[in-house]
């Protein structure tokens, strides 16, 4: 069942989001705002380059580690999902043929190697992505999209979404087994019966938030909710920000790899 | 806490699609009583809770806390003096964390940062969950949903504590937990609920609603111990009770 | 489809940002305006409900495989456009983080693509137009059914656009279209079918809940024509700026140094190989719908320019890699064997 598998799966992430750790412990804004700029870094090589990206892999590797975040979990989800990003990848090799360069007198065409490129790009910013909910909680991130001046609004009702996201998704579970468990085959699974079973869902879920807000008025809510403000950016995050900017870009406007590998094979001779 | 009287003048309540919900309830409890409201479902106690507490405001007759009269105006008024704990935890908590949670209330008062704090610790304190206050809810068991949403009430101070099953879903242990919790607390308490022993462990007085109307009023030990009124009321006696059944005056 | 990070470059990434932002925050004004402050656990439950929905697969009719819900439409029938786009951009966050769907940069791109053609474009063009409070069965079913339709085709195409603006694939325009549209075409119908058979379905069990509903959404929607037309001349610029800052500097937007360190005339290459694709994509986007794919179109897919400098592929190129991903390796299990070892002390 792939409804289980992924209710576990976010369930597991959201455990992992509030440990203690180095990372865990980083100002989330500031998290955020370096992955971004990672992101940025990793996607403004051109088609073709393969050897620059390698060194962006220290970004999530630190993540990882230093976050103590199983790295089964992770690589699970990056090469599990069939994303959009391959499926259309997958063409460049099929239209590019042109040959770029010859490796140990094989011929790769350029379509392989951005299709290469595009893999490692995506390997790169799907773990990252995964790897900043893993060592931030959520309720970190959306306090530090407030910070970041993102409206309230917006906000507050992440912070409900995420509040309510594993409670309807049990529900939904739920009703799933009760259908599942009268199903035979397709059987069951018609659009007819899925309209009947979402509706109803939707009017419990409905239902539910009128409670909610009957419990938000009996404690005196008058239309303001406060976010709690728990961080506090202190020498460590700025140091992060710093250094690892600094390495981002360094990593982009020099081929170290290639630097290192020319050295090396200078060595060798 | 000057002494507090819930008085129901011949309420009733009607819903906007033509369910006539309560159909003419009149009784008084006393500061510091512990009352049970004991009915078959869909006998009106939901909906009585709901008025006592403010949400739903009586189509006719009145409901006075406090000697504050229920009407549109004075609503949230009522609602910060009574202490509404839900029947569904995950209603009541709505917040990232417990530490939230029960300063969702004090905060709302306009409280400062410190007396926030001091309110929270208290509460859950009260119910010992101090050590839980940066969970979030969804991280949390039943049972101790349940002792932070009674924490999240008692962080506003309310002169009555109002509790719509509060030991649905409970494991035994956690049960036994809240029932010495509720027999601790000096309030004023209103108890609807299934679980008739709790309510003749915790409550003096018990009432029976049926088709929203008030079918016996009376101490607890003797309502719930009358098994042919029980049973017309589509109740049974209280399973601790049920092998020594003593026949009530009636 | 989720646009993926991978297929996206900076300038275009950051585009599809600004203009989500740019609603996102526009949205919120309207709402702080005017919300029942009942909205607010309510968006937010609705926005959990879409993730619930989403893991309830249905069969699809003939062909027999799995489908499942968007949300987008109906997310902005329950709640009129200004709270729907806040909490469709909710969900994809969520999407983004925990599933890893789309990526940081695609989030933006996402949100437009998801939220703004149900929301702002099919929800008060096409639905509203059609439903009124008693209408029929039929006439949600036809407003549900193009809504939904429209929407996901414009989202299509908005991915199309964005890959192709990007540079990374070498997917022929129309190839990329004939791919994604119809495809979109078919799940729309299906979508707008079931989205259809919900309103209906829920109209007729707690007919309360729809009106309420909206009456809570008139105090946000009511998007009148001028300001729908302001909205579509936002997005014409906004695509348009994004492509056409494209083909004037330099593709990378971010002026990278490789020619300053090596001296590889690669970039005016690749500007000028670009600048002709997007020629091209402007010249057939202004034929629509007369359609032709003229037979000169190989030109467009020439053999990329040669970025002479390592593609890594050259045997130094090789080599360095592996020493780095070692690297890489030796400095995750440090770390690991480090954090294991504080633990144990």
């Amino acid at each position: 069942m792939t409804f289980d598998l992924e209710f576990f799966n976010i369930g597991y992430l959201d455990t992992l989001s509030y440990r203690n750790s180095f990372v865990h412990r980083l100002d989330p804004r500031i998290k955020i705002i370096v992955s971004f700029i990672f992101v940025l870094f990793v996607v403004s090589f051109p088609k073709y380059e393969i050897s620059s990206l390698i060194p962006f892999f220290f970004y999530p590797v630190f993540l990882l580690t230093a976050g103590n975040i199983p790295l089964k979990a992770i690589a699970k989800k990056v090469f599990f999902i069939s994303p959009f990003a391959v499926f259309i990848g997958i063409f460049n090799p099929l239209i590019d043929t042109g040959t770029l360069y010859t490796v140990f007198g094989v011929p790769v065409s350029g379509g392989w190697l951005s299709f290469l490129s595009i893999l490692i790009k995506y390997v790169l910013t799907v773990s990252t992505a995964l790897l900043l909910i893993a060592v931030t909680s959520f309720p970190g991130i959306c306090e530090a999209l407030e910070r970041l001046k993102l409206p309230k609004v917006f906000v507050i009702q992440l912070l409900f979404l995420y509040r309510y996201l594993f409670v309807l998704l049990e529900e939904s579970l739920r009703m799933m087994r009760a259908r599942d468990a009268r199903s035979f085959g397709n059987r069951g699974k018609e659009i007819k019966t899925f309209v009947r079973l979402i509706s109803v869902l939707l009017i419990r879920s409905i239902e539910r938030a009128e409670m909610i807000y009957r419990a938000m008025l009996s404690r005196g809510f008058r239309g303001e909710i406060r976010v709690l403000r728990r961080h506090r950016i202190n020498v460590y995050d700025i140091l992060f920000l710093m250094i690892s900017v600094t390495v981002f870009y360094l990593f982009r406007s020099f081929h170290l790899v290639n630097l290192l590998g020319e050295t090396f094979s200078r060595v060798l001779r | 806490m000057s002494h507090h009287i819930v008085e129901l003048k011949d309420l009733h309540f009607l819903y906007p699609d033509g369910t006539e919900a309560i159909n003419g309830i009149t009784f008084k409890i006393f500061h510091g009583e512990s009352v049970g409201i004991a009915g078959a479902n869909g006998m009106g106690k939901t909906t009585l809770l709901l008025n006592l507490s403010g949400h739903l405001i009586p189509t006719k007759g009145e409901i006075d806390i406090g000697e504050v009269n229920l009407t549109k105006k004075t609503r949230h008024e009522i609602m910060r003096k009574v202490g509404f704990v839900f029947q569904r935890t995950d209603d009541q908590l709505f917040m990232p964390t417990v530490y939230e949670d029960v300063a969702f209330g004090p905060v709302n008062l306009g409280l400062t940062e410190e007396k926030v704090d001091e309110r929270v610790k208290s509460a859950l304190d009260m119910v010992g969950c101090y050590h839980l206050k940066d969970r979030p809810p969804h991280r949390l068991s039943e049972g101790q949903k349940r002792a932070v949403s009674i924490a999240t009430v008692m962080a506003m101070d309310p002169d009555i504590l109002i509790m719509d099953e509060p030991a649905s879903n409970l494991d035994p242990k956690s049960r036994r937990q809240l029932i010495n919790l509720l027999k601790g607390f000096k309030h004023t308490k209103i108890v609807a609920s299934h679980d008739l022993d709790l309510i003749l462990d915790v409550c003096k007085r018990c009432i029976i609603i049926r088709e929203g109307r008030v079918v016996a009023d009376g101490p607890a030990e003797e309502i719930l111990l009358n098994k042919p009124l029980l049973e017309e009321n589509s109740l049974e006696l209280p399973l601790s009770r049920q092998h020594s059944a003593v026949r009530g005056p009636f | 489809m989720h646009m993926a990070d991978a297929l996206l470059s900076p300038a275009v990434g950051g585009a599809m940002w600004a203009g989500s932002l740019g609603t996102i925050i526009y949205c919120a004004k309207k709402l702080r305006d005017k919300m029942d402050d009942k909205m607010i656990p309510l968006m937010g439950i609705l926005g959990a409900f879409i993730f619930a929905g989403q893991m309830i697969n249905f069969t699809i009719p003939v062909t027999g495989s799995s489908g499942h819900i968007g949300g987008g439409m109906i997310l902005t029938i329950l709640l009129g456009p200004y709270a729907a786009f806040i909490v469709i951009a909710s969900v994809l966050v969520i999407q983004a983080l925990f599933f890893a769907d789309g990526g940081l940069l695609a989030l933006g791109a996402n949100i437009w693509n998801m939220g703004i053609y149900p929301a702002f474009i099919a929800y008060p063009l096409i639905y509203k137009s059609i439903v009124r409070k008693n209408s029929s069965n039929t006439a949600i079913t036809i407003a549900s059914v193009l809504s939904v339709v429209i929407g996901l085709q414009l989202g299509a195409l908005s991915v199309v656009l964005e890959t192709k603006s990007s540079g990374i694939t070498e997917l022929p325009l129309d190839t990329f279209l004939l791919l994604m549209q119809p495809i979109h075409l078919a799940i729309g119908l299906i979508e707008g079918f079931v989205t259809a058979g919900i309103v209906i379905y829920v109209r007729s069990l707690r007919p309360d809940i729809v009106e309420n509903l909206e009456g809570v959404k008139t105090l946000s929607a009511g998007v009148s024509l001028k300001k729908v037309i302001i909205a579509l001349g936002v997005l014409a610029v906004i695509t348009g700026g994004a492509l056409s800052w494209f083909a004037s500097t330099h593709p990378d937007g971010l002026e990278w140094s490789i020619e300053k360190i090596y001296g590889k005339p690669e970039i005016p290459d690749k500007a000028d190989s670009i600048k002709e694709a997007i020629g091209k994509l402007q010249e057939k986007t202004v034929i629509l719908p007369d359609y032709s794919f003229p037979a000169k179109e190989g030109q467009e897919e020439k053999t990329p320019s040669w970025p002479a400098v390592d593609t890594g592929t050259s045997f130094s190129g090789l080599l360095g890699g592996i020493m780095v991903l070692s690297l890489v390796i030796l400095f995750g299990l440090g770390i690991r064997f480090m954090s294991k070892y504080r633990a144990k002390t």
